[in-house]
């Protein structure tokens, strides 16, 4: 028997986006949790079970088992409702978006909450970027020095001297998300950004500067997930999950045959496109997993927007909010910020917002289909989710 | 950050460069594997170790100037993705040179060096670094 379920988003919350120093990981994802139960009009008794995402609380804030931590502070274990984390580094949360998405589309579940958290400010300064390494093969990068800006550099590098690109065009990518963060209440970095600015941060890992470099940031994000049965039947409304793909690269940069390509983002775009029965042409926004500027290129060419070399030509004006390929209206990872485990769970928000016509000041005139990559690392994994209406 | 074992374990892949050939296809991976992802159960058992020659040239790299605490006394320093003779790439310092007299393309060699060291009284942590040709 074909089990044919349509899954829909019926709601969205999240947290301000920044340094909380003042609230726990388990406040933030909390408060998340409440307030997309409260945006769906639902009650958090009648969720089946919790999908939450999150990468580094082992090590950051000192407790695993988050999934039991949030579901008791939740107050929903009092109700005996399951719990379960899963991790794929900072893709995550839309590897949990795509888990609850599966357990939906099988039967098994009608009403499934999926919350990505974040609590990064635990750490501070260099130590954080001792566990930042993580995110890398420990054994043979990190071992050496590595950081996740360093790869992200290595690659820049060669990329530039390969297609003849300059600077600058990574820097656009930078621009863009604070323009667009801008206009987001959540986002953690709200002020505009110049060219000046951008180019002249100090170094971070040549040639990348800081303002080619996402933010630590601290935030929870979270969404509820329904089939079309209980969203029918409970009168609600949303955004459908219309496809899902996830696929995988060798684990660290120096193992793969092109540094510059992202195979994993390649093979879950078609995927999910492919399952979505959507064109590129169809897709009205992108929302990109710009942890550094140089993949906002390589996504955009790699997710098939762009000729290998070619994403410098759409950076200056295609990409803006009224551009032909709408990048990072919520700000991405520049400005909109950096949770980890919560990052593909933020995208799914936007997507949400902006397909219902929530998005406030940041939402597009008209909205087919919205794109989301989320990604682990320097793009071990690839997790892509199209988001449309009906 | 770590325990001794762990960076026991790895002393002849990092001091040595042993890698490891598959007996099926004869590709060479540093790290070495247990498994050829090219010829997956047809290899099991037939990976076999091979001393690498250390040689071979920059694909890319990068001047790191926000580090990690076991290397912030080294900063900045050049992280390279170097592509060896027998086939593997790896990542790894280049040392001994200036920033600007490294570039993509040009030859390098391993050397053994001290790679990190776990807070004053922690483990000294040793492996390979480059140096230009």
């Amino acid at each position: 028997m074909r089990i044919l379920r349509d899954v829909y988003i019926i709601g969205a919350g999240e947290t301000r986006y920044g340094e909380l120093w003042e609230r726990s990981l388990r406040e933030l994802a909390v408060e998340a949790g409440l307030r997309a139960i409260e945006n769906a009009g639902v009650y958090s008794r009648d969720v089946e079970i919790l999908y939450g995402s999150n990468s580094l609380a082992g090590i950051i804030n000192g407790q695993e088992n988050i999934g039991s931590l949030i579901s008791d502070f939740a107050g929903i274990a009092h109700n005996n409702i399951p719990a379960v984390r899963v991790e794929a580094s900072s893709a995550s949360g839309g590897a949990a978006l795509r888990e609850a998405y599966l357990a939906i589309k099988s039967g098994e579940y009608d009403l499934i909450m999926v919350g990505g958290v974040e609590k990064m400010t635990d750490i501070y300064g260099n130590e954080l970027l001792n566990m930042m390494g993580s995110i890398l093969d420990r054994e043979w990068e990190s071992f050496f020095g590595a950081t996740p800006a360093a790869m992200a550099a290595i690659v820049a590098r060669k990329y530039m001297k390969d297609f003849n690109v300059e600077k600058e065009a990574l820097s656009m990518m930078s621009i863009n998300d604070h323009e667009n963060a801008s206009k987001n209440p959540m986002a953690q970095y709200k002020n505009k950004l110049t060219l000046k600015q951008a180019m002249g941060a100090t170094n971070v890992a040549e040639p990348l500067t800081l303002m080619d470099c996402s933010p630590i940031t601290d935030g929870a994000s979270a969404i509820l997930l329904a089939s079309d049965r209980y969203m029918k039947k409970n009168k609600l409304e949303g955004a459908m999950v219309l496809g899902s793909g996830i696929s995988q690269d060798y684990f660290a940069v120096h193992n793969r045959e092109s540094i510059y390509t992202l195979n994993s983002a390649k093979i879950a775009a078609r995927e999910a496109l492919k399952k979505a029965g959507k064109k590129l042409d169809d897709i009205s926004l992108v929302e990109l997993h710009d942890s550094y500027s140089i993949y906002g290129l390589l996504e955009l060419e790699d997710l098939g927007f762009a000729e290998k070399g070619k994403a410098k030509h759409l950076v200056y004006e295609d990409i803006k909010a009224g551009g032909r390929i709408p990048v990072n209206t919520s700000g991405g990872l520049k400005a909109k910020g950096y949770p980890l485990g919560a990052v593909g769970i933020s995208q799914a928000v936007e997507a949400y917002e902006q397909v219902m016509g929530k998005a406030g000041q940041r939402q597009l005139k008209s909205v087919d289909s919205v794109l989301l990559h989320n990604m682990a690392g320097t793009g071990s994994t690839s997790v892509v989710h199209v988001i449309g209406g009906e | 950050m770590g325990e001794l074992s762990r960076f026991w374990r790895e002393s002849d892949h990092r001091y040595r460069l042993v890698a490891h050939k598959c007996g099926n296809c004869d590709r060479v991976y540093f790290p070495p594997r247990d498994v050829c992802p090219t010829c997956h159960r047809e290899s099991v058992g037939k990976m076999e170790p091979i001393d690498l020659s250390g040689k071979g040239e920059v694909v890319s790299y990068t001047v790191v100037h926000e580090a990690p605490t076991p290397f912030t006394r080294q900063k900045p320093y050049i992280l390279a993705i170097i592509k060896l003779d027998e086939g593997p790439s790896l990542t790894g310092q280049i040392v001994d040179s200036d920033p600007e007299e490294v570039d993509m393309g040009k030859r390098v060699h391993s050397v053994f060096r001290k790679v990190a060291e776990d807070g004053k009284s922690g483990i000294i942590q040793y492996g390979y670094k480059f140096v230009l040709d």
